[in-house]
């Protein structure tokens, strides 16, 4: 039985920003798109930061848009757990009672919002590319691309609160930050005891998490390729440019789940995107839409990649390329 | 320990075979070529795998419609020991809250488990919340998004494939392990006991009574989360300029239109 909520008790748009030391980028990007929504819902925007020893991340979350911070600093809260920060959250949310609460749709932030949302029996959305609010009802409107990205479907919970949705790295852009911008860092003291971390982290390696999403240009390949990218790490180098790929890839194991492109992995926002090999599957497609320019590589006339390209070339891209880039080479060497 | 596995899975439609039918604005999946939902095959690959090295039981546990049903033999022939399905008009329209109370309760119904395997999301939706809310519900550990699972003693281990990192997490059973697609190469089934399974009704089918569920903990009615609105992407009006000429003439014309995008 769902509990009855007195819905207008809950106050407030909450966006949880992970953070390794900074902020992960994807928590730039929900401050810049939680401020526009508090804004119109006429409600205040809080950010969450869960850690250890974290330092000055509220000011920076407040640069960056937030009313108010929630710090909570606690030894055992250092590294992410599932029991520990679903805990705190679940302990901060009874107390305060926000209307809304955003979450990266990144690993960690998919892992705990899909917990809170049974502890707190709530609604959640799952990877929001849109988001609105309709402000006569304070209801949060999530658009989560459904089968092929080209279709949106249009989310809303309308008992059970906070109302939830995980979004989409990389959609999002972040404000300027702001460093005459006001804020209150609250910081709150939460009893944690080690046992009621039921995970031990045995191993846990320190690479940074590059977001493909937030890149500036990319290169994204397709099946095309063969899962051969020598080459296209050669160009990637040359462009500084970030590498991204299809799902067959990804399902092939050519590539990580983090760089798959498309409705069902990342959207990307760079100013440049260069398309090889990928022959244009809808579902694909809609991860270019915010893309600048679009250039296109395929053997194939028909491909419908081109349809959604700036810049179509015909032709092989292992001809193509190394050519290319001993070109692109020369030019760069002459602007040094 | 032998553990006592239990597989949760789903039959997908393929998506690049669903469209939305522009009228009724509901999904058509008519035409559309079901499959097992990948990363599940993936899941039931772990578990027939510590199955092999430490004996034990797999039950798999999936709610779904009827057609649900030959697909759960292909699996049994795969080498899992027996299959639940849940399956009733009552679990339509369910969102993730719902779908991970049912196969909670399906999992305490069996009388005892260890870990509980699943795929990191389904195919069709993509949310990926089913796996820690049946933690929730169950209130056991959860390791989401591995591609290696171990298990020591009453003790999972499991590494999380974060990208471009990982970490390793243990935990003491029972516990909840959700694992990514294409992380290991799943057997074929043996088609003797795909018949077996087909003639004799290895799957067993439960309701929401038998689960002693009522109607509004389960499917639309137990759901929080409800479509407000299906409607088409906007589309991206792009210029399509083809380079012409030679290869030699479109990589100069292809090099001057990336020129502006390099930095020194």
């Amino acid at each position: 039985m769902k509990p009855e909520w007195p819905e207008d008790a809950h106050r407030g748009l909450w966006v949880y920003l992970e953070q390794q030391g900074t902020l992960l980028p994807v928590g730039h990007e929900l401050l810049g798109k939680g401020r526009e929504l508090a804004d119109e819902l006429g409600e205040s925007l809080t950010a969450i930061i869960l850690g250890h020893g974290i330092g000055d991340l509220g000011r920076e979350a407040i640069r960056y848009g937030a009313d108010e911070v929630l710090v909570v600093d606690h030894p055992l809260l250092e590294g992410y757990t599932t029991d520990g920060h679903a805990k705190v959250m679940a302990q901060l949310i009874e107390e305060r009672k926000p209307n809304i609460l955003l979450f990266g749709a990144t690993y960690d932030g998919r892992d705990l919002a899909g917990r809170l949302a049974v502890r707190l029996s709530t609604g959640l959305t799952a990877n929001a590319t849109r988001l609105e609010v309709d402000r006569e009802k304070g209801l949060l409107l999530s658009a989560v691309p459904g089968f092929g990205g080209s279709i949106l479907a249009i989310i809303k919970s309308e008992h059970g609160r906070p109302q939830m949705s995980t979004v989409r790295p990389g959609i999002f852009a972040p404000l300027e930050p702001d460093d005459t911008r006001k804020g209150q860092i609250e910081t709150v003291a939460v009893d944690l005891r080690p046992e009621e971390i039921r995970c031990r982290v045995v191993e846990r390696s320190v690479l940074p998490r590059e977001e493909i999403g937030s890149a500036e240009r990319t290169l994204v390949a397709g099946m095309g390729t063969g899962g051969d990218l020598a080459l296209l790490e050669e160009l990637a180098s040359l462009l500084e440019a970030s590498i991204g790929v299809t799902r067959p890839l990804v399902d092939n194991g050519v590539a990580g789940r983090e760089r798959q492109v498309g409705s069902t992995g990342v959207s990307l926002r760079s100013k440049l995107a260069i398309v090889l090999g990928a022959s244009g599957a809808s579902h694909f497609v809609s991860g270019l839409r915010d893309v600048g320019t679009v250039v296109a590589i395929n053997t194939d006339e028909n491909a419908p990649i081109f349809d959604e390209a700036d810049v179509c070339v015909i032709g092989d891209l292992f001809e193509l390329l190394p050519p290319l880039i001993e070109r692109l080479e020369k030019a760069k060497m002459g602007m040094a | 320990m032998t553990p006592r596995i239990v597989v949760s899975l789903k039959v997908v439609p393929k998506p690049e075979e669903v469209s939305l039918n522009p009228e009724t604005r509901t999904l058509d999946r008519a035409g559309a070529e079901n499959v097992l939902n990948p990363p599940d095959k993936n899941a039931l690959e772990v578990a027939l795998g510590l199955k092999d090295t430490h004996g034990g039981t797999v039950t798999l546990v999936s709610m779904g419609p009827p057609l649900f049903k030959d697909y759960l033999e292909l699996c049994l022939g795969m080498g899992a020991d027996q299959a639940i399905l849940l399956s009733d008009r009552l679990f339509a329209g369910a969102d993730t809250y719902p779908t991970s109370l049912t196969l909670a309760r399906a999992i305490q119904k069996l009388g005892g488990y260890d870990l509980v395997i699943c795929g990191e999301e389904s195919a069709d939706a993509s949310t990926g919340q089913v796996p820690p809310g049946l933690a929730e519900w169950l209130g056991v550990p959860q390791i989401t998004f591995v591609d290696e699972v171990r298990v020591q003693g009453d003790t999972v281990i499991a590494r999380r494939a974060l990208g471009s990192s990982y970490e390793v997490l243990e935990a003491e059973m029972p516990a909840v392990v959700s694992v990514v697609v294409g992380s290991n190469e799943p057997r074929f089934p043996d088609f003797d006991r795909v018949e077996a399974a087909a003639k004799s009704g290895w799957v067993k089918v439960w309701t929401a009574a038998e689960l002693g569920l009522r109607d509004d903990e389960v499917g639309l009615k137990g759901s929080y989360t409800i479509v407000h609105d299906l409607v088409e992407g906007e589309p991206v009006e792009r210029k399509r300029h083809f380079l012409q000429g030679s290869l030699e003439e479109k990589i100069r014309a292809l090099a001057e239109a990336l020129e502006p995008f390099l930095r020194p």
